[in-house]
């Protein structure tokens, strides 16, 4: 029987990874991510899974024993924060170039200088380019399922590429909280045998990965990666549709709360999709009429489900946990109103910046955007704005 | 290599498939050096033979016999390994002795 059990993200994230019994982990410890594997080594210790655990010697090492493994056929699964992931950054791209399916939770964290350990997403949005599926976890029983996801995603035959597991940092992966698990049994049963595609182990039908690839090809390849990435997203519909009518819990890309009859909207990811539930129901018991779209997924962009999510409201603010320094506003109020900007009567959209280096978001903050969303009569003066800063 | 193919038509990542079609790229398009072989010096010990990193060293017989120009990129390992000053390097479009 699956049993419910107390957990913090990272131990959800160990648990997990635990239960697909990969073939290879690699990994290098930081904070916010350590107890994961140290987790994760005990199982190892305890012969409790078949895994060839390799601590290697930094990131950058962590990340190229998981693309060798993964390129020899293996199911391979990894994890990193922060500065770790800013450092493996070269073989982030790799991993996904080469089209194989690892899997890696990031413990978002702050980037330095200074140096700062809590949760933000600069770490993992400096990676949205790179070719990665990124799923975003409001908490540690999202976190749980994702991996088991997030494998299935990963080696589908139509995509075939890396999946990063997000979620934040000390948030999520240091409190404790009420975890549904499976059995392993079905963990297996849903996951499957992994199928390797060109595994360099296979001797009878050799290939070389990495070739050099010049003005010639290279760009064909990409165009790949691009294609990749499109066919991801019915893919990732499909089995979080699967996984929940498997475990009877709901998942999907988006997740709108209190949508339908909305007129102003917090659009958000992670752990703060839940502070902000917490607000749009206190909210909702005055009569306000507001409402919440938690993006579960920001690799691919849902630009479609979004658009349908976001039409027929009359504002709409969203909120980011990092800076794109010079940039128009954060990552996510970028891809939101660029989705948006062809939509006939779209709401007006603001971007609020807060959160970085961990700084706490408070339910009296957010319920201060909604009022000045409610209050502004058309549009907000101002594009990009900052909660929790001081000085604004 | 056919250069028409879309990025439909080709395995992805750049994989490529078929082992050993580094015989179908000749990397002797790039020599700007060129490798003369000094008979009456060679021992026809192999060395060359097993340093040449484009396996172009021709042997016939268990002797060393020539170099395959196809592939042969001018690196001048063989020259460098050679112990008995049996290659020497020219440059391309010079004469050899
Ligand atoms: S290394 Fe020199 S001596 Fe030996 S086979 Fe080659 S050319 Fe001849
Ligand atoms: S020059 Fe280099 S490539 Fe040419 S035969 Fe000598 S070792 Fe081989």
């Amino acid at each position: 029987m699956a049993r419910s059990m107390a957990m913090a993200g990272n131990i959800a994230a160990a648990y997990s990874t635990k239960q697909i019994n990969p073939h290879v982990v690699a990994a290098y410890p930081i904070t916010p991510q350590t107890t994961m594997m140290e987790k994760f080594s005990e199982y190892v210790a305890n012969g409790e899974v078949d895994t060839e655990l390799i601590c290697v010697e930094s990131e950058h090492s962590a990340m190229s024993a998981c693309v060798g493994a993964a390129a020899a056929g293996g199911r391979v699964i990894t994890s990193t924060a922060a500065n770790g992931l800013a450092l493996m950054f070269e073989i982030v791209y790799i991993a996904a170039s080469n089209r194989l399916p690892i899997i890696m939770c990031v413990m978002n964290r702050a980037l330095s200088a200074p140096i700062n350990i809590h949760g933000d997403h600069s770490d993992s949005m400096g990676c949205r380019d790179s070719g990665w599926i990124q799923i975003y976890n409001e908490n540690a029983q999202e976190v749980y399922d994702t991996m088991f996801m997030g494998v299935r995603i990963g080696e589908h035959k139509d995509v075939r590429l890396p999946v990063m597991v997000n979620l934040d940092g000390f948030i999520t992966s240091h409190k404790i909280e009420k975890v549904d698990t499976l059995e392993d049994a079905e963990v297996r049963k849903f996951i499957g045998e992994y199928e390797p595609f060109y595994p360099l182990l296979d001797i009878e039908n050799p290939v070389t990965y990495g070739p050099l690839d010049l003005t010639d090809y290279y760009f064909e390849h990409k165009r790949q990666q691009v294609e990749a990435m499109e066919k991801a997203l019915p893919v990732v519909k499909k089995i979080s549709k699967e996984y929940s009518n498997y475990t009877g819990r709901n998942y999907d890309i988006l997740e709108s709360y209190h949508l339908d009859d909305a007129d102003c909207a917090i659009v958000t990811m992670s752990s703060t999709a839940g502070t902000t539930k917490f607000v749009v129901d206190k909210m909702r018991s005055e009569g306000k009429k507001v409402g919440m779209l938690k993006v579960r997924l920001f690799r691919p962009f849902p630009v479609e489900e979004i658009r349908e999510c976001l039409s027929g409201l009359k504002s709409v603010a969203v909120l980011d946990r990092s800076a794109s320094f010079g940039g128009f506003g954060g990552p996510l109020f970028n891809e939101i109103r660029n989705a948006m900007y062809d939509v006939d009567g779209k709401p007006s959209i603001v971007n609020y910046i807060f959160g970085l280096g961990g700084r706490d978001i408070s339910a009296v903050q957010i319920e201060g955007v909604y009022d000045r969303l409610m209050t502004a009569q058309a549009k907000m003066p101002g594009d990009v704005h900052y909660i929790g800063v001081r000085g604004d | 290599m056919d250069q028409e193919k879309t990025w439909k038509e080709i395995p992805w990542g750049g994989l490529i498939l078929d082992a050993g079609n580094a015989q179908e790229y000749h990397t002797g398009d790039w020599r700007t050096e060129r490798p003369v072989h000094i008979m009456e010096n060679c021992k026809h010990c192999m060395y060359c033979w097993i340093c040449c990193p484009d396996s172009a060293v021709i042997v016939k017989d268990k002797k060393m016999v020539g170099v395959d120009f196809d592939f042969c990129k001018g690196c001048g390992i063989c020259m460098k390994v050679c112990p008995f000053d049996a290659i020497k390097m020219v440059v391309e479009g010079e004469e050899g002795d």
